[in-house]
Protein backbone atom coordinates (compact mmCIF):
# COMPACT_ATOMS: atom_id res chain seq x y z
CA UNK A 1 0.00 0.00 0.00
CA UNK A 2 1.27 3.52 -0.66
CA UNK A 3 -0.06 5.47 1.57
CA UNK A 4 3.91 6.82 3.03
CA UNK A 5 3.41 9.83 1.88
CA UNK A 6 6.20 9.99 -0.91
CA UNK A 7 4.67 13.38 -2.73
CA UNK A 8 4.10 10.95 -5.41
CA UNK A 9 0.46 12.20 -6.26
CA UNK A 10 1.09 14.93 -8.59
CA UNK A 11 -0.38 15.31 -11.87
CA UNK A 12 2.66 14.81 -13.87
CA UNK A 13 3.56 11.76 -15.76
CA UNK A 14 6.43 10.39 -13.78
CA UNK A 15 9.33 8.90 -16.52
CA UNK A 16 11.67 7.07 -14.67
CA UNK A 17 11.84 8.58 -11.19
CA UNK A 18 15.13 10.04 -9.71
CA UNK A 19 15.35 6.66 -7.26
CA UNK A 20 13.37 3.78 -7.05
CA UNK A 21 10.63 3.44 -5.03
CA UNK A 22 9.28 0.20 -4.37
CA UNK A 23 5.68 0.52 -4.65
CA UNK A 24 5.20 3.24 -7.01
CA UNK A 25 5.58 2.48 -10.71
CA UNK A 26 7.97 4.63 -13.23
CA UNK A 27 7.89 4.65 -17.57
CA UNK A 28 11.09 3.31 -17.97
CA UNK A 29 13.04 6.03 -20.05
CA UNK A 30 13.01 6.02 -23.45
CA UNK A 31 16.89 5.16 -24.40
CA UNK A 32 19.62 4.38 -22.25
CA UNK A 33 20.91 7.55 -22.42
CA UNK A 34 18.11 9.30 -20.63
CA UNK A 35 17.63 6.79 -17.77
CA UNK A 36 18.50 8.03 -14.17
CA UNK A 37 18.19 5.26 -12.41
CA UNK A 38 21.28 3.37 -12.70
CA UNK A 39 20.45 -0.40 -13.92
CA UNK A 40 17.29 -0.01 -14.69
CA UNK A 41 16.47 -0.92 -18.21
CA UNK A 42 15.56 1.55 -20.82
CA UNK A 43 12.10 1.13 -23.65
CA UNK A 44 14.66 0.88 -26.49
CA UNK A 45 17.13 -1.61 -24.05
CA UNK A 46 13.54 -3.74 -23.69
CA UNK A 47 12.59 -3.89 -27.28
CA UNK A 48 16.33 -4.36 -28.78
CA UNK A 49 16.18 -7.23 -26.31
CA UNK A 50 12.89 -9.11 -27.24
CA UNK A 51 13.88 -8.58 -30.57
CA UNK A 52 18.17 -10.11 -30.38
CA UNK A 53 16.54 -12.86 -28.13
CA UNK A 54 13.39 -13.86 -29.87
CA UNK A 55 13.14 -12.11 -33.42
CA UNK A 56 9.89 -10.36 -32.05
CA UNK A 57 9.69 -7.03 -33.58
CA UNK A 58 9.61 -3.62 -31.78
CA UNK A 59 6.60 -2.73 -34.04
CA UNK A 60 4.54 -5.62 -31.62
CA UNK A 61 5.07 -3.09 -28.87
CA UNK A 62 4.20 -0.19 -30.82
CA UNK A 63 1.27 0.50 -28.80
CA UNK A 64 2.13 -0.59 -25.53
CA UNK A 65 4.55 1.51 -22.78
CA UNK A 66 6.94 -0.06 -20.20
CA UNK A 67 7.17 0.82 -16.43
CA UNK A 68 9.06 -0.71 -13.47
CA UNK A 69 8.49 -1.16 -9.81
CA UNK A 70 11.90 -0.50 -8.73
CA UNK A 71 12.57 -4.19 -8.83
CA UNK A 72 14.06 -5.21 -11.97
CA UNK A 73 10.31 -6.64 -13.45
CA UNK A 74 9.30 -4.42 -16.54
CA UNK A 75 5.29 -4.38 -17.11
CA UNK A 76 3.85 -3.98 -20.70
CA UNK A 77 0.97 -1.73 -20.23
CA UNK A 78 -1.59 -1.46 -23.62
CA UNK A 79 -1.31 2.77 -24.15
CA UNK A 80 -0.33 5.50 -21.69
CA UNK A 81 -1.01 6.29 -17.79
CA UNK A 82 -1.09 9.23 -16.06
CA UNK A 83 0.25 9.14 -12.96
CA UNK A 84 -0.26 5.29 -11.39
CA UNK A 85 1.64 5.93 -8.21
CA UNK A 86 -1.61 4.54 -6.28
CA UNK A 87 -1.99 1.29 -8.57
CA UNK A 88 -1.33 -2.40 -7.73
CA UNK A 89 -1.33 -3.13 -11.31
CA UNK A 90 -0.27 -2.05 -15.10
CA UNK A 91 -0.93 -4.08 -17.55
CA UNK A 92 1.10 -7.12 -17.02
CA UNK A 93 4.56 -8.11 -15.36
CA UNK A 94 6.58 -9.14 -19.07
CA UNK A 95 10.11 -9.78 -17.57
CA UNK A 96 13.11 -9.49 -15.17
CA UNK A 97 16.00 -7.69 -15.93
CA UNK A 98 18.08 -8.52 -12.45
CA UNK A 99 20.09 -11.21 -13.36
CA UNK A 100 22.53 -11.50 -16.26
CA UNK A 101 20.31 -12.94 -18.65
CA UNK A 102 16.98 -11.49 -18.83
CA UNK A 103 13.29 -13.89 -18.55
CA UNK A 104 10.52 -13.29 -20.02
CA UNK A 105 7.34 -13.91 -18.47
CA UNK A 106 5.25 -16.77 -19.10
CA UNK A 107 2.13 -14.34 -19.27
CA UNK A 108 4.16 -12.46 -21.76
CA UNK A 109 4.96 -15.04 -24.26
CA UNK A 110 1.57 -16.13 -24.46
CA UNK A 111 0.22 -12.68 -25.60
CA UNK A 112 3.29 -11.64 -27.28
CA UNK A 113 5.64 -14.78 -28.31
CA UNK A 114 3.27 -15.28 -31.91
CA UNK A 115 5.59 -12.87 -33.27
CA UNK A 116 8.90 -14.67 -32.50
CA UNK A 117 10.84 -16.11 -34.56
CA UNK A 118 13.89 -17.40 -33.43
CA UNK A 119 14.90 -19.39 -30.14
CA UNK A 120 11.05 -21.42 -29.87
CA UNK A 121 11.69 -24.52 -29.23
CA UNK A 122 8.64 -26.95 -30.29
CA UNK A 123 7.65 -29.61 -28.04
CA UNK A 124 6.32 -33.13 -28.95
CA UNK A 125 2.97 -34.07 -27.21
CA UNK A 126 4.30 -35.62 -24.22
CA UNK A 127 7.06 -33.21 -23.41
CA UNK A 128 4.36 -30.28 -23.56
CA UNK A 129 2.84 -32.46 -20.83
CA UNK A 130 5.67 -32.34 -18.92
CA UNK A 131 6.13 -28.83 -19.77
CA UNK A 132 3.15 -27.43 -18.29
CA UNK A 133 3.67 -29.68 -15.15
CA UNK A 134 6.72 -27.84 -14.07
CA UNK A 135 8.95 -31.08 -15.13
CA UNK A 136 12.34 -30.41 -16.12
CA UNK A 137 13.08 -33.14 -19.07
CA UNK A 138 16.13 -33.57 -21.20
CA UNK A 139 15.87 -32.76 -24.75
CA UNK A 140 19.09 -33.85 -26.85
CA UNK A 141 17.88 -32.06 -30.22
CA UNK A 142 18.03 -28.43 -30.10
CA UNK A 143 21.03 -27.17 -31.23
CA UNK A 144 20.14 -23.34 -31.00
CA UNK A 145 21.42 -20.79 -28.07
CA UNK A 146 21.36 -21.81 -24.83
CA UNK A 147 19.67 -19.93 -22.11
CA UNK A 148 15.37 -19.00 -22.15
CA UNK A 149 13.42 -20.24 -24.45
CA UNK A 150 9.78 -19.81 -25.91
CA UNK A 151 8.48 -23.45 -25.78
CA UNK A 152 5.38 -24.11 -27.92
CA UNK A 153 3.39 -27.39 -29.14
CA UNK A 154 0.60 -28.23 -31.84
CA UNK A 155 -2.98 -27.29 -30.73
CA UNK A 156 -5.55 -28.41 -33.71
CA UNK A 157 -2.94 -27.95 -36.16
CA UNK A 158 -1.29 -24.98 -35.42
CA UNK A 159 1.28 -23.56 -33.21
CA UNK A 160 0.39 -22.51 -29.58
CA UNK A 161 2.95 -20.86 -26.93
CA UNK A 162 3.17 -22.54 -23.87
CA UNK A 163 5.48 -20.51 -21.60
CA UNK A 164 9.58 -19.94 -21.16
CA UNK A 165 11.92 -22.96 -20.68
CA UNK A 166 15.60 -22.79 -19.80
CA UNK A 167 17.83 -24.52 -21.65
CA UNK A 168 21.38 -25.65 -20.20
CA UNK A 169 23.06 -28.93 -20.79
CA UNK A 170 20.59 -30.78 -22.88
CA UNK A 171 17.72 -30.28 -19.95
CA UNK A 172 14.87 -27.78 -20.94
CA UNK A 173 13.82 -26.75 -17.25
CA UNK A 174 10.29 -25.27 -17.37
CA UNK A 175 9.74 -22.00 -16.17
CA UNK A 176 6.08 -22.04 -15.80
CA UNK A 177 4.55 -20.39 -12.61
CA UNK A 178 3.45 -22.58 -9.58
CA UNK A 179 0.47 -21.08 -9.98
CA UNK A 180 0.00 -21.83 -13.34
CA UNK A 181 1.16 -25.51 -13.55
CA UNK A 182 -1.46 -28.29 -14.71
CA UNK A 183 -1.35 -31.98 -15.25
CA UNK A 184 -3.03 -32.33 -18.46
CA UNK B 1 -35.26 -25.62 -2.44
CA UNK B 2 -33.60 -23.16 -0.03
CA UNK B 3 -36.19 -21.99 2.31
CA UNK B 4 -35.16 -18.34 1.64
CA UNK B 5 -36.21 -18.26 -1.90
CA UNK B 6 -39.89 -18.98 -0.32
CA UNK B 7 -40.16 -14.62 0.14
CA UNK B 8 -39.87 -14.61 -3.84
CA UNK B 9 -42.97 -16.82 -4.47
CA UNK B 10 -45.09 -13.50 -5.55
CA UNK B 11 -42.94 -12.13 -7.87
CA UNK B 12 -41.77 -15.29 -9.90
CA UNK B 13 -44.19 -16.22 -12.48
CA UNK B 14 -44.08 -20.33 -12.96
CA UNK B 15 -43.44 -20.93 -9.53
CA UNK B 16 -43.16 -25.10 -9.87
CA UNK B 17 -40.88 -24.62 -12.73
CA UNK B 18 -38.54 -21.85 -10.81
CA UNK B 19 -38.39 -24.17 -7.62
CA UNK B 20 -37.58 -26.94 -10.17
CA UNK B 21 -34.84 -25.34 -12.16
CA UNK B 22 -33.37 -23.89 -9.10
CA UNK B 23 -32.43 -28.30 -7.45
CA UNK B 24 -30.98 -28.87 -11.09
CA UNK B 25 -26.97 -28.26 -11.13
CA UNK B 26 -25.91 -26.32 -13.61
CA UNK B 27 -23.86 -27.33 -16.52
CA UNK B 28 -19.95 -25.64 -17.68
CA UNK B 29 -19.72 -22.68 -19.75
CA UNK B 30 -16.49 -21.28 -20.48
CA UNK B 31 -15.89 -18.08 -22.09
CA UNK B 32 -13.83 -17.68 -25.34
CA UNK B 33 -11.20 -15.13 -24.76
CA UNK B 34 -11.20 -13.08 -28.05
CA UNK B 35 -7.76 -11.56 -27.12
CA UNK B 36 -5.92 -15.39 -27.51
CA UNK B 37 -8.00 -17.27 -29.90
CA UNK B 38 -11.12 -17.34 -32.17
CA UNK B 39 -14.03 -19.66 -31.29
CA UNK B 40 -13.45 -22.53 -34.17
CA UNK B 41 -9.53 -22.95 -32.76
CA UNK B 42 -10.89 -23.24 -29.38
CA UNK B 43 -13.83 -26.01 -30.55
CA UNK B 44 -10.70 -27.55 -32.76
CA UNK B 45 -8.17 -27.57 -29.30
CA UNK B 46 -11.42 -28.99 -27.13
CA UNK B 47 -12.58 -31.15 -30.06
CA UNK B 48 -9.11 -32.63 -30.16
CA UNK B 49 -9.04 -33.30 -26.47
CA UNK B 50 -12.08 -35.23 -26.86
CA UNK B 51 -13.96 -32.57 -24.72
CA UNK B 52 -17.92 -31.74 -26.62
CA UNK B 53 -17.75 -28.11 -26.63
CA UNK B 54 -20.92 -26.82 -28.28
CA UNK B 55 -21.89 -22.77 -28.68
CA UNK B 56 -25.00 -21.94 -26.37
CA UNK B 57 -27.52 -20.38 -28.68
CA UNK B 58 -27.58 -16.97 -27.16
CA UNK B 59 -23.92 -15.99 -26.98
CA UNK B 60 -21.44 -17.31 -29.61
CA UNK B 61 -18.38 -16.96 -27.63
CA UNK B 62 -19.83 -19.18 -24.88
CA UNK B 63 -19.13 -22.67 -25.07
CA UNK B 64 -21.44 -25.75 -22.78
CA UNK B 65 -18.70 -28.11 -22.12
CA UNK B 66 -19.17 -31.64 -21.03
CA UNK B 67 -16.05 -31.71 -18.75
CA UNK B 68 -16.50 -30.90 -14.42
CA UNK B 69 -12.79 -29.36 -14.94
CA UNK B 70 -12.75 -26.58 -17.81
CA UNK B 71 -9.80 -25.27 -16.06
CA UNK B 72 -7.59 -28.67 -16.39
CA UNK B 73 -7.69 -27.96 -20.29
CA UNK B 74 -5.36 -26.86 -23.58
CA UNK B 75 -7.25 -24.17 -24.32
CA UNK B 76 -7.38 -22.92 -20.60
CA UNK B 77 -3.53 -23.15 -20.01
CA UNK B 78 -2.94 -21.11 -23.19
CA UNK B 79 -5.83 -18.48 -21.87
CA UNK B 80 -7.88 -19.06 -24.78
CA UNK B 81 -11.17 -19.80 -22.13
CA UNK B 82 -12.19 -18.53 -19.10
CA UNK B 83 -14.71 -20.87 -17.19
CA UNK B 84 -17.73 -18.08 -16.47
CA UNK B 85 -21.17 -18.81 -15.78
CA UNK B 86 -23.45 -17.85 -18.41
CA UNK B 87 -25.15 -15.51 -16.61
CA UNK B 88 -22.10 -13.76 -15.51
CA UNK B 89 -21.22 -12.98 -19.05
CA UNK B 90 -24.34 -10.43 -19.26
CA UNK B 91 -23.49 -7.13 -18.14
CA UNK B 92 -20.39 -6.73 -19.93
CA UNK B 93 -22.65 -7.50 -23.07
CA UNK B 94 -25.06 -5.00 -21.77
CA UNK B 95 -22.56 -2.34 -21.07
CA UNK B 96 -20.80 -2.99 -24.43
CA UNK B 97 -17.57 -0.90 -24.27
CA UNK B 98 -16.18 0.13 -27.32
CA UNK B 99 -12.04 -0.15 -28.04
CA UNK B 100 -10.19 2.86 -26.56
CA UNK B 101 -13.14 4.15 -24.35
CA UNK B 102 -12.15 4.48 -20.50
CA UNK B 103 -14.37 1.97 -18.09
CA UNK B 104 -14.45 1.34 -14.78
CA UNK B 105 -15.53 -1.96 -13.39
CA UNK B 106 -15.87 -0.94 -9.93
CA UNK B 107 -15.84 -4.62 -7.98
CA UNK B 108 -13.95 -6.19 -10.33
CA UNK B 109 -11.86 -9.32 -8.41
CA UNK B 110 -11.81 -12.34 -9.11
CA UNK B 111 -11.97 -10.30 -13.10
CA UNK B 112 -14.43 -12.92 -14.79
CA UNK B 113 -16.54 -9.98 -16.15
CA UNK B 114 -13.27 -7.22 -16.26
CA UNK B 115 -11.63 -9.53 -18.89
CA UNK B 116 -14.76 -9.84 -20.90
CA UNK B 117 -14.87 -5.96 -20.74
CA UNK B 118 -11.00 -5.91 -21.77
CA UNK B 119 -11.69 -8.60 -24.56
CA UNK B 120 -14.63 -6.35 -25.83
CA UNK B 121 -12.33 -3.57 -25.45
CA UNK B 122 -9.75 -5.56 -27.89
CA UNK B 123 -7.33 -4.55 -25.02
CA UNK B 124 -7.65 -1.20 -26.15
CA UNK B 125 -8.40 1.87 -24.10
CA UNK B 126 -8.36 1.91 -20.31
CA UNK B 127 -9.93 -0.82 -17.84
CA UNK B 128 -9.68 0.49 -14.52
CA UNK B 129 -10.18 -3.02 -12.55
CA UNK B 130 -10.99 -1.95 -9.13
CA UNK B 131 -11.66 -4.61 -6.06
CA UNK B 132 -11.73 -3.16 -2.33
CA UNK B 133 -10.97 -6.84 -1.03
CA UNK B 134 -6.73 -7.27 -0.94
CA UNK B 135 -7.36 -11.22 -1.09
CA UNK B 136 -9.33 -11.12 -4.04
CA UNK B 137 -6.74 -9.10 -6.16
CA UNK B 138 -4.70 -11.36 -6.74
CA UNK B 139 -7.46 -13.60 -8.45
CA UNK B 140 -7.75 -10.56 -10.58
CA UNK B 141 -4.70 -10.19 -11.71
CA UNK B 142 -4.01 -13.69 -12.40
CA UNK B 143 -6.95 -14.12 -14.58
CA UNK B 144 -6.03 -10.64 -16.12
CA UNK B 145 -2.49 -11.83 -16.79
CA UNK B 146 -3.80 -15.28 -17.64
CA UNK B 147 -6.08 -13.52 -20.53
CA UNK B 148 -3.43 -11.66 -22.15
CA UNK B 149 -5.30 -8.35 -20.92
CA UNK B 150 -2.66 -5.47 -21.06
CA UNK B 151 -5.00 -2.17 -20.91
CA UNK B 152 -6.23 -2.95 -17.52
CA UNK B 153 -4.98 -1.02 -14.51
CA UNK B 154 -5.73 -2.49 -11.61
CA UNK B 155 -6.33 -0.66 -7.92
CA UNK B 156 -7.46 -2.01 -4.14
CA UNK B 157 -9.84 1.28 -2.99
CA UNK B 158 -12.94 1.10 -1.61
CA UNK B 159 -15.30 2.31 -4.46
CA UNK B 160 -18.02 4.23 -2.47
CA UNK B 161 -15.58 7.26 -2.51
CA UNK B 162 -13.30 6.35 -5.50
CA UNK B 163 -10.75 9.02 -6.81
CA UNK B 164 -9.95 9.78 -10.05
CA UNK B 165 -7.07 11.34 -9.11
CA UNK B 166 -4.47 8.86 -10.72
CA UNK B 167 -6.04 8.72 -13.73
CA UNK B 168 -5.69 10.82 -17.24
CA UNK B 169 -9.64 11.07 -17.35
CA UNK B 170 -11.94 13.50 -16.12
CA UNK B 171 -14.48 11.02 -16.10
CA UNK B 172 -15.04 7.45 -16.94
CA UNK B 173 -16.95 6.90 -20.49
CA UNK B 174 -18.88 3.89 -18.91
CA UNK B 175 -18.58 1.73 -16.02
CA UNK B 176 -19.91 -1.84 -14.19
CA UNK B 177 -21.03 -1.98 -11.13
CA UNK B 178 -21.08 -5.48 -10.41
CA UNK B 179 -22.20 -5.45 -6.82
CA UNK B 180 -21.26 -7.42 -3.93
CA UNK B 181 -24.86 -9.58 -2.82
CA UNK B 182 -26.38 -11.94 -0.96
CA UNK B 183 -25.67 -14.55 -3.72
CA UNK B 184 -29.37 -16.30 -4.36
CA UNK B 185 -28.68 -16.25 -7.87
CA UNK B 186 -25.41 -18.83 -7.30
CA UNK B 187 -27.32 -21.71 -5.29
CA UNK B 188 -27.32 -23.80 -8.74
CA UNK B 189 -23.63 -23.74 -8.57
CA UNK B 190 -22.93 -23.57 -4.49
CA UNK B 191 -25.84 -24.93 -2.58
CA UNK B 192 -24.24 -23.49 0.16
CA UNK B 193 -24.70 -19.71 -0.51
CA UNK B 194 -27.20 -18.91 1.71
CA UNK B 195 -26.08 -20.37 4.40
CA UNK B 196 -25.06 -17.31 5.98
CA UNK B 197 -28.21 -15.09 5.13
CA UNK B 198 -30.43 -12.51 7.41
CA UNK B 199 -32.41 -10.10 6.64
CA UNK B 200 -30.19 -7.58 8.48
CA UNK B 201 -27.32 -8.71 5.88
CA UNK B 202 -29.61 -7.48 2.79
CA UNK B 203 -30.19 -3.94 4.74
CA UNK B 204 -26.13 -3.36 5.74
CA UNK B 205 -25.63 -5.13 1.65
CA UNK B 206 -27.84 -2.43 -0.04
CA UNK B 207 -26.54 0.46 1.71
CA UNK B 208 -22.84 -0.58 0.35
CA UNK B 209 -24.28 -1.30 -3.17
CA UNK B 210 -26.54 1.88 -3.32
CA UNK B 211 -22.94 3.95 -2.38
CA UNK B 212 -20.89 1.88 -5.11
CA UNK B 213 -23.67 2.82 -7.83
CA UNK B 214 -23.80 6.09 -6.87
CA UNK B 215 -19.97 6.53 -7.13
CA UNK B 216 -20.35 5.14 -10.28
CA UNK B 217 -22.57 8.00 -11.98
CA UNK B 218 -20.99 10.52 -10.56
CA UNK B 219 -18.04 9.13 -11.96
CA UNK B 220 -19.12 8.57 -15.28
CA UNK B 221 -19.17 11.44 -18.34
CA UNK B 222 -22.86 13.21 -19.28
CA UNK B 223 -24.48 10.57 -21.44
CA UNK B 224 -22.32 7.54 -20.53
CA UNK B 225 -23.74 4.08 -19.57
CA UNK B 226 -23.64 2.49 -16.15
CA UNK B 227 -24.29 -1.47 -15.64
CA UNK B 228 -25.71 -2.36 -12.27
CA UNK B 229 -25.32 -6.27 -11.68
CA UNK B 230 -26.09 -8.96 -8.87
CA UNK B 231 -26.78 -12.67 -8.63
CA UNK B 232 -29.76 -11.97 -6.54
CA UNK B 233 -33.51 -11.92 -6.24
CA UNK B 234 -33.85 -9.42 -3.39
CA UNK B 235 -36.12 -6.58 -4.42
CA UNK B 236 -34.02 -4.54 -1.30
CA UNK B 237 -30.49 -5.10 -3.34
CA UNK B 238 -31.92 -4.71 -6.85
CA UNK B 239 -34.70 -2.46 -7.72
CA UNK B 240 -34.62 -0.89 -4.17
CA UNK B 241 -30.76 0.37 -4.81
CA UNK B 242 -31.96 1.56 -8.18
CA UNK B 243 -35.02 3.37 -6.91
CA UNK B 244 -32.70 5.17 -4.49
CA UNK B 245 -30.25 5.98 -6.62
CA UNK B 246 -32.47 7.54 -9.15
CA UNK B 247 -33.81 9.79 -6.49
CA UNK B 248 -29.92 10.61 -5.54
CA UNK B 249 -28.46 11.08 -8.88
CA UNK B 250 -29.03 12.35 -12.47
CA UNK B 251 -29.62 9.59 -14.34
CA UNK B 252 -32.55 7.24 -15.84
CA UNK B 253 -32.84 3.39 -16.36
CA UNK B 254 -32.77 2.44 -20.31
CA UNK B 255 -33.99 -0.12 -22.15
CA UNK B 256 -31.58 -2.91 -22.49
CA UNK B 257 -30.89 -5.42 -25.22
CA UNK B 258 -30.09 -8.54 -23.70
CA UNK B 259 -30.09 -12.19 -26.09
CA UNK B 260 -31.77 -14.01 -23.69
CA UNK B 261 -35.14 -14.24 -22.04
CA UNK B 262 -36.00 -12.25 -18.73
CA UNK B 263 -38.26 -10.44 -16.57
CA UNK B 264 -38.73 -6.72 -15.99
CA UNK B 265 -37.66 -5.45 -12.94
CA UNK B 266 -40.68 -5.29 -10.59
CA UNK B 267 -41.90 -2.08 -9.31
CA UNK B 268 -43.26 -2.99 -5.65
CA UNK B 269 -42.10 -5.48 -3.01
CA UNK B 270 -43.44 -5.59 0.93
CA UNK B 271 -45.27 -2.52 0.60
CA UNK B 272 -42.73 -0.01 -0.88
CA UNK B 273 -43.34 1.41 -4.68
CA UNK B 274 -40.46 1.86 -6.93
CA UNK B 275 -40.02 4.36 -9.75
CA UNK B 276 -42.14 2.58 -13.15
CA UNK B 277 -38.65 2.82 -15.08
CA UNK B 278 -37.29 -0.07 -13.26
CA UNK B 279 -39.43 -1.93 -15.02
CA UNK B 280 -36.88 -1.71 -18.08
CA UNK B 281 -34.25 -3.86 -15.47
CA UNK B 282 -33.62 -7.42 -16.09
CA UNK B 283 -34.66 -10.61 -13.56
CA UNK B 284 -32.97 -13.01 -14.96
CA UNK B 285 -34.59 -16.51 -13.20
CA UNK B 286 -32.99 -20.52 -13.58
CA UNK B 287 -36.22 -21.86 -15.78
CA UNK B 288 -35.83 -19.28 -18.14
CA UNK B 289 -33.24 -20.14 -19.87
CA UNK B 290 -31.23 -22.68 -17.99
CA UNK B 291 -28.76 -20.15 -16.26
CA UNK B 292 -28.24 -19.04 -12.17
CA UNK B 293 -30.47 -16.20 -11.03
CA UNK B 294 -29.43 -12.96 -12.29
CA UNK B 295 -30.53 -9.07 -12.15
CA UNK B 296 -29.30 -6.09 -14.48
CA UNK B 297 -30.20 -2.83 -15.08
CA UNK B 298 -28.16 -0.01 -17.39
CA UNK B 299 -28.57 3.20 -16.53
CA UNK B 300 -27.43 6.50 -18.66
CA UNK B 301 -26.26 9.41 -16.58
CA UNK B 302 -27.55 12.40 -17.05
CA UNK B 303 -31.16 14.11 -16.84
Amino acid sequence: MSDEGDGAGGSEPLEDGAENVSHRFDRLAPTDAERTVAGRPSRDGVLAWWTERFGIPADAFAEHTFWEKGNGKPWVLAGDAADPSDVEALGMTALRTRQEHWKPTTDAVQRFGHHATRNVIDLEPAEARRFVAGEDQAIERWDGDWGYLIAAHEVAGDRAILGVGLYVHGELRSMVPKGRRREL
Amino acid sequence: MHEVLERYRPIVDDWAAFTAAVERPLGKTVRVNTLKADVDRVRAAFEEAGVDAEPVDWNDRLLAVDTDSPGSTWPAFHGWIHTQEAVSTLPPIALDPAPGEVVWDACAAPGSKATQLAALMEDRGRLVANDRSMGRLSALRFNAERLGVTNAIVTNRDARNYSLSPLDVDAFDCALVDAPCSGEGTLRKNPAALDEWSESFLEDIAGVQTGILRRAIQATAPGGRVVYSTCTYAPEENEAVLDAVLDAEECRIVEQELPIETRPGVTAWEGQEFDPSIERAARVYPHLEDTGGFFLATLEVGG
